[in-house]
């Protein structure tokens, strides 16, 4: 008896686990949206409901009133996250078909290099980073934030894998013979077979661009040319100490599209993550 | 035509021609920075505009004075000890959901739901989650607050800022919210591409669920574990988003990390950009050294192989000889 009923118990706990974290995960996401709807007397006096409430467009109202400009930082962060995108996957797909498909002297040693700096993140050089941007008066352009994504190690070492494995230099050689060019064969053949994989490495470029703080924190100091993150920074500040609503409402306008990427991208965002950690 | 010959002779330098780019944009925004900064760490520099700075006489001044003057070093050790704080957790669940995902007997209904679920604040901006959370955590009526009075737990609302250790947990507990979905997909990847054979004959043997999760699991997943594991300091170190923008560092520089420091140091007050770049080159070190780690984790494992197997031969043949030599 015992033997049949512990394995049902089992699994009714792991259910019960999963549930828990599911609700861990998606709570404070549904009181985002929900408060964003009340008012700031209605959240002060019941900080849950899960009944939304009509103050929507009050607390819209507010954030504008407070120069929380969501469409300036929705495009600001669109223009430089389409940017670092672009850049990333198409200049790193190019690095690593230098590294693949050519035979250099020094194209070991290049990649050693790059998996050397894999790891090093830009924030512990960003003293000299902006120090250096300021003096060649790029602080407050978005170039500056842009360009630098052009060399970005780990999407090369990602897209090499990627190519070692699907990248037949047949195809290749025989393009040659027809007598395409180098810059054609690449364009024209290396990359519509690097689609998936590109596509993959451009979700999390553009996710990673589109959440980053740091950088364009310090780079950005004119209001017109803030980010989202740098206006959800703001939301911190004393003038919305009491207006709850309207922070809520701040926060969802940031997230809307990183939402509507997650529910429409999903599985193929899983699966590039799990992509990512096997790296053999 | 005869452009034909020529390239085919010198493919090497379309080699050259393609990671141009990438070099050139390394050399210019990450190397030069670097190096940049490293300088600016033994000058008199302050402020941005600033650009009459000297080397000072005593070059050393401001890496001894940030590795001295306590509070950046508390704060690497905030910064380590909220990483601890979130990553045990964070890899005990992960393991354990791995486990539970990756049984083949009577496995678990709605994974990718799941799945899909768990990761999801992964992708959503630190910043954003941040300042969510300073919401929820609210005094006296945050969310959580009337969650734990009107259920009961707690009598009166409970202001998570103001304690050191409580703020410490919150900024873990945050962390670990936003880490532990894709440590196990990660985890979970990793058990995937372990070579079935070995479970079935595990199976054949008769092992049970948790000795075939000890024995063979998590050998198989070593290496995957301690990328996990480094990878995951190294972002921890780095860790800025949410303990600046959660507590400002506070309270009483209980969550003042590494990052927080250098940026405080930098652009706020008296803009000591010297000592920020003496506290960045540090860092530098640190991860430096964790990345190397990584690198020694994750190199080719052949070649390891292939050196051990010289070095037993060696010893077997070195034994051999002294064995040799007794039976003389």
């Amino acid at each position: 008896m015992v033997k049949k009923v512990l394995p049902i118990v089992y699994k009714i706990f792991q259910y019960l686990v999963c549930i828990f974290l599911t609700i861990m995960c998606i709570l404070p996401f549904l009181i985002m949206v929900v408060n964003s709807t009340r008012s700031s007397g209605e959240i002060e006096s019941h900080a849950i409901s899960l009944i939304p409430s009509s103050y929507f467009m009050n607390n819209l109202a507010i954030l504008n009133d407070k120069s929380f400009n969501a469409m300036t930082g929705f495009f600001n962060s669109a223009i430089i996250s389409v940017g670092v995108t672009a850049c990333t996957v198409y200049f790193s797909t190019m690095t690593a078909f230098a590294i693949v498909a050519y035979d250099w002297k020094l194209r070991n040693a290049f990649f050693s290099m790059i998996m050397c700096v894999l790891m090093i993140p830009a924030t512990v050089t960003s003293i000299g980073f902006y120090k250096f941007m300021y003096s060649i008066g790029m602080t407050n352009n978005f170039a500056a934030l842009i360009l630098p994504s052009i060399a970005a190690p780990s999407t090369v070492f990602f897209m090499r894998q990627f190519m070692l494995s699907s990248l037949p230099m047949e195809i290749l050689q025989s393009a040659r013979i027809d007598g395409a060019g180098e810059f054609r064969i690449f364009n024209q053949i290396a990359l519509p077979m690097m689609k998936p994989a590109m596509a993959t490495q451009a979700i999390f470029a553009f996710v990673q661009s589109w959440n980053n703080l740091f950088l364009p924190m310090i780079l950005l100091t004119d209001k017109t040319k803030y980010t989202m993150p740098i206006m959800v920074s703001q939301l911190s500040g004393d003038i919305y100490r009491t207006e709850y609503g309207a922070v809520y409402l701040g926060l969802l306008l940031t997230v809307l599209p990183l939402f509507a990427i997650y529910f429409l991208l999903s599985k193929y965002i899983i699966a590039g993550v799990a992509l990512g950690g096997v790296k053999e | 035509m005869k452009r034909k010959y020529i390239k085919g002779i010198s493919n090497a330098k379309y080699g050259y021609m393609f990671s141009l780019p990438f070099i050139i944009t390394f050399l210019i925004f990450s190397l030069y920075p670097t190096i940049y900064t490293a300088l600016l760490g033994f000058t008199d520099c302050q402020g941005a505009g600033n650009d009459e700075w000297h080397i000072l006489e005593e070059p050393l001044a401001n890496f001894k004075l940030v590795l001295t003057n306590g509070t950046f070093v508390r704060a690497i050790f905030n910064t380590v000890r909220i990483w601890i704080m979130n990553f045990i957790p964070q890899i005990t669940l992960a393991m354990v959901l791995t486990a539970w995902f990756t049984t083949k007997r009577n496995a678990i209904k709605g994974q990718g739901f799941f799945k899909v679920v768990f990761y999801m604040p992964n992708i959503i901006t630190a910043a954003t989650i941040a300042i969510l959370f300073q919401a929820l955590f609210g005094y006296p009526t945050g969310p959580i607050n009337d969650l734990l009075v009107s259920s009961g737990i707690l009598e009166s609302s409970y202001d998570f800022s103001v304690d050191k250790t409580a703020s410490r947990w919150t900024v873990a507990f945050i962390q670990f919210w936003t880490w532990y979905g894709y440590t196990m997909i990660i985890l979970v990847s990793g058990v995937l591409g372990i070579n079935p054979d070995i479970y079935e004959a595990a199976d054949i043997d008769g092992a049970n669920g948790v000795q075939t999760f000890f024995q063979i699991t998590l050998p198989n997943l070593k290496t995957i574990l301690l990328y996990t594991l480094i990878t995951s300091l190294i972002g921890g170190l780095n860790m800025f988003d949410i303990p600046y923008l959660y507590l400002g560092g506070g309270p009483d520089q209980a969550t003042n990390t590494a990052n927080v420091f250098i940026y405080k140091q930098a652009f706020t007050g008296r803009n000591f950009y010297n000592r920020a770049a003496a506290a960045s080159m540090v860092m530098f070190v640190l991860i430096c050294l964790c990345s190397l780690a990584v690198f020694y984790v994750m190199r080719d494992k052949e070649a390891a192989e292939f050196k051990k197997m010289k070095k037993l031969e060696q010893k077997a043949a070195s034994k051999n000889r002294l064995g040799a030599r007794n039976v003389w």
